[in-house]
């Protein structure tokens, strides 16, 4: 029986990021570990950025972490349901326009969805599109999260973005020179 | 003079595991003596026999007991044979170590006083006269890893055991690092026990697969069996429950401690059968779901001993108020969820409910308390000593300062961190007995608002000079915090400190946070168990091998920097039994440097280090003794048996030493070198 030993490699699991192959040797002694370097190597592939997670870290066992997921999904339906027909209305506001406009987030199923609905709640405003890239467009879709800060909306999965976004706001001009909205 | 006979055969009753002690050699002198008790037998004043015993070093450990033939006897910690020897010389104490000259009925009721297991391994490699009564007469047995003995072996040795305690999986599998069937099952230990030993009374299992089977035949085959415990084991569900609960006549105890039960209805507390009235302790808490409460209630006014009882988050508080009245002698209580269906007169009924429950000292559950709900038990709070709102997220900190002002006589104190500094605060205000404390993270994934820091713990260690045991969860620490803990606080004996953030340094100094766990060695003479985390360099072992030395378990995350951390470990720590390493650059010169440390030991536990397989085979090779298991996860593993990658690191290594050799049931991707 051959193993390839390339493939070997990369289909190897290690806790380590798609693509960031130190290779280990067993008998170096490799010397102190850079706080950077053994950040890296706990982030797990499949976990956004943001909040990078080890296996088994912190070490808290499931019966404990279970009933806190389950109660956070429990607050995320509830507050999700307040709004009527569970439908999520934001209030969206474009810099120039005189007045602002709702919509029902829910309608969108994700980012090119939602620019295609601010596309045409807002094109009486703008003669430009909102699509397209760099600075000719001069358009941004940011939002508003829990916390009480602006975010560039597209980073985050879309579920993620609809249960933590309070409002939308498209800017315009030269705040949004430079930035692209991602979809 | 006596001789000491030496055993025919040494490894047949030099059992490692079950002595957990030495595996080694025989006293012979006029008293006996071994390297932890020494037993003194002299027809003297009891006076001159009780200072010699302090000052032979018995603080604490030693017993004194009046024999009929008017001697006294005593069992002494000791610490090295030639001392007490000195000592004996120096007083003229006439020792007749006369020990084999009395029947063995004398013996036996010496080694009566002898409760703990290692007390009792101990004196068990005395001589082949002692090893004979005292496995003929050890009632509690305990084996600290299953795969280390078989069960066989262990019940041909003790027939006369009536209380059975079983380790399984390592340590590190509550936080799911072993795959789920890796082994651990319980249904051989039952079997043999069945066999063997039908006057079994007593079962605890820890981290162990037990199956609806095991539970059946658990239920049938003892007909004195009183007690049950499951801690962490998984495998069955409430059908097994079904079982014990309708076949164990004079069952007195079913307690169930974060076990995966899978529900299959909630029929099986009505099994209890009317006949049933001798449960003292039931906790059922970690089941998920719906219990039938009209069984449970006529179950509870029928145990008019029941003193333990703890509900699962099913329960009520309309239901809690009809158990309460039933059970007004109650001394620990889980009081379930702690919300009420219905608004109505609740909070009046609880009040009065638990105006008549003056015997409860013991708390938890409360998983969706409403603080309303929560003033009705201040009228308890002072009599409490043990306290745990760890599930109950749900509480606010001004309600939980509010209710911990009144329990000054709190012992034992589980909460989250939601409880921040300023709640440490306060329990450092109003908790002076408070001897163990955890405080779990409530906001695993979250968004890392700081609940706790440094400043609580130090608040906690200068409020509480009992304080000997904490699992503390935190965002930071410093290592001046952990200076003054150490100094305010020399008593630990357990002390596991989780910085959330794995490798974080001193946020203060930005150093590592050698000093400060330094410290925390240097200062607790007595430590037991030891979790590190945070940033840390080889220092921290150098500092643990020198001053730990009682130290019996070390847990490491992503610390060291090299082979020289695990080495200074494996050759300081003299009473190291469980070692568990993960994520750190420990690699084969550091487990190979010292392989016969590992046979005084339970277990070693690495994964994700930089150990390779090579290394393991190295290991294996050296020490025939120890089980060298590697966890391969993957699909393919049927090819890497053939590949000849010994360079290849392992990601998941367990060692123990056993008796039994490879076991026989381990799983496909379990290899044992």
């Amino acid at each position: 029986m051959e193993v390839d030993l390339d493939n070997f490699k990369a289909t190897e699991l290690t806790l380590s990021l798609p693509g960031s192959d130190a290779p280990r040797k067993p008998s170096q002694v490799t010397g102190k570990r850079s706080h950077e370097e053994s950040c890296n190597s706990e982030q797990s592939s499949t976990v956004p950025p943001a909040k990078a997670q080890a296996v088994g870290w912190p070490p808290v066992r499931s019966c404990r972490t279970n009933s806190f997921r389950a109660r956070k999904n429990m607050e995320i339906t509830a507050e999700k349901e307040k709004s009527s027909n569970g439908g999520i209305y934001v209030k969206v506001s474009m810099d120039g326009a005189p007045y602002l406009r709702k919509l029902d987030l829910r309608l969108c199923k994700g980012y090119k969805d939602l620019t295609h609905a601010l596309n045409s709640m807002f094109e009486c405003f703008s003669p430009g599109s909102l699509e397209g890239h760099g600075d000719e467009c001069g358009f941004a879709i940011t939002y508003e999260d829990k916390d009480g800060d602006w975010m560039l909306a597209g980073d985050v999965p879309w579920e993620m973005f609809i249960s933590s976004c309070k409002k939308l706001r498209i800017m315009k001009g030269f705040e949004a020179r430079g930035l692209a909205s991602r979809t | 003079m006596i001789e000491a006979a030496e055993p025919e055969n040494s490894r047949e009753w030099s059992d490692p595991e079950v002595h957990e002690g030495r595996l080694g050699p025989i006293f012979e002198d006029f008293a006996f003596f071994f390297s932890r008790v020494l037993v003194l037998f002299c027809p003297q004043s009891a006076v001159d026999l009780r200072s010699f015993a302090c000052e032979a070093g018995a603080a604490g450990n030693s017993c004194i007991k009046d024999l009929s033939l008017g001697c006294v006897l005593f069992v002494v910690p000791v610490l090295t044979k030639l001392e007490v020897e000195s000592k004996v010389r120096e007083k003229n104490f006439r020792c007749c170590g006369a020990m084999t000259y009395f029947p063995d009925e004398v013996v036996e009721h010496i080694f009566d006083f002898l409760s703990s297991h290692r007390d009792r391994n101990n004196v068990s490699t005395v001589c082949k006269a002692w090893y004979l009564v005292e496995q003929l007469s050890r009632l509690r047995v305990f084996v600290g890893n299953c795969y280390a003995v078989r069960p066989e072996r262990v019940m041909a040795r003790f027939p006369g055991m009536k209380c059975l305690t079983v380790k399984g999986k390592p340590h590190f599998a509550d936080f799911n690092l072993v795959p789920h069937d890796w082994g651990g099952d319980a249904l051989p230990w039952i079997e043999t026990a069945a066999r063997c030993c039908p006057g079994l009374e007593e079962l605890r299992l820890k981290r162990m697969v037990v199956s609806d089977e095991s539970l059946e035949l658990l239920a049938r085959a003892f007909p004195n069996f009183k007690s049950l415990v499951l801690i962490s084991c998984e495998g069955f569900s409430t059908d097994g429950l079904a079982e014990i609960a309708t076949h164990c006549r004079g069952l007195r105890e079913l307690d169930l401690q974060e076990n995966e039960v899978e529900d299959h209805g909630r029929q099986w507390l009505s099994c209890f059968p009317d006949s049933c009235t001798s449960l003292v302790s039931l906790n059922f808490a970690c089941l998920k779901g719906e219990v039938n409460t009209s069984a449970l209630e006529r179950l509870v006014a029928r145990c008019q001993n029941l003193r333990c009882l703890k509900l699962n988050r099913a329960i009520s508080i309309e239901s809690l108020i009809k158990i309460l009245a039933r059970a007004p002698n109650l001394v620990e209580l889980g009081t379930g969820s702690f919300t009420a269906d219905h608004r109505t007169e609740a909070y009046q009924n609880l009040l009065n409910a638990f105006y008549k429950c003056n015997s409860i000292r013991n708390l938890s559950g409360f998983w969706d308390a409403a603080p309303r709900y929560l003033q009705a038990i201040y009228s308890i709070c002072s009599s409490l000593t043990v306290l745990n709102l760890s599930y109950a997220p749900a509480i606010q900190v001004n309600d939980l300062i509010k209710m911990i002002r009144h329990c000054f006589k709190l012992q034992k104190l589980w909460v989250l961190d939601s409880i921040g500094d300023k709640g440490l605060a306060a329990v450092a205000c109003a908790c002076k007995e408070l001897q163990e404390l955890r405080v779990f993270p409530s906001d695993v994934y979250g968004t890392g608002i700081a609940a706790v820091t440094e400043e609580g713990l130090v608040a906690i260690s200068s409020g509480c000079p009992k304080l000997n045991s904490l699992l503390y969860f935190c965002h930071q620490m410093t290592n001046a915090a952990l200076i003054t803990v150490a100094k305010n606080c020399p008593h630990f004996t357990r002390f596991r400190l989780c910085i959330l953030d794995p490798v974080k340094p001193d946020p203060i100094s930005n150093e590592p946070l050698d000093e400060g766990f330094g410290a925390i060695v240097k200062s607790c003479k007595d430590l037991k168990r030891l979790s590190l985390s945070g940033l840390l360099t080889d220092k921290v072992f150098l500092y643990i091998g020198m001053y730990a030395s009682r130290l019996e378990m070390l847990s490491i995350a992503f610390a060291g920097e090299s082979d020289k951390g695990m080495v200074y470990v494996l050759n300081g720590c003299k009473n190291l039994k469980k070692l568990e390493i993960r994520d750190s650059p420990f690699g084969d010169a550091a487990l190979l440097e010292n392989v016969g440390k590992y046979e005084t030991m339970r277990s070693l536990w690495m994964s994700s280090c930089d150990v390779t397989q090579g290394g393991c085979k190295a290991l294996a090779a050296k020490m025939p003794r120890l089980n060298v298991e590697v966890i391969n996860e993957r699909e393919e593993s049927d090819e890497m048996v053939e590949n000849p990658s010994d360079m290849h690191r392992v990601e998941k290594m367990y060692v123990y030493r056993t008796l039994t050799g490879p076991r026989d049931d381990a799983p496909d991707f379990v290899w044992t070198f």
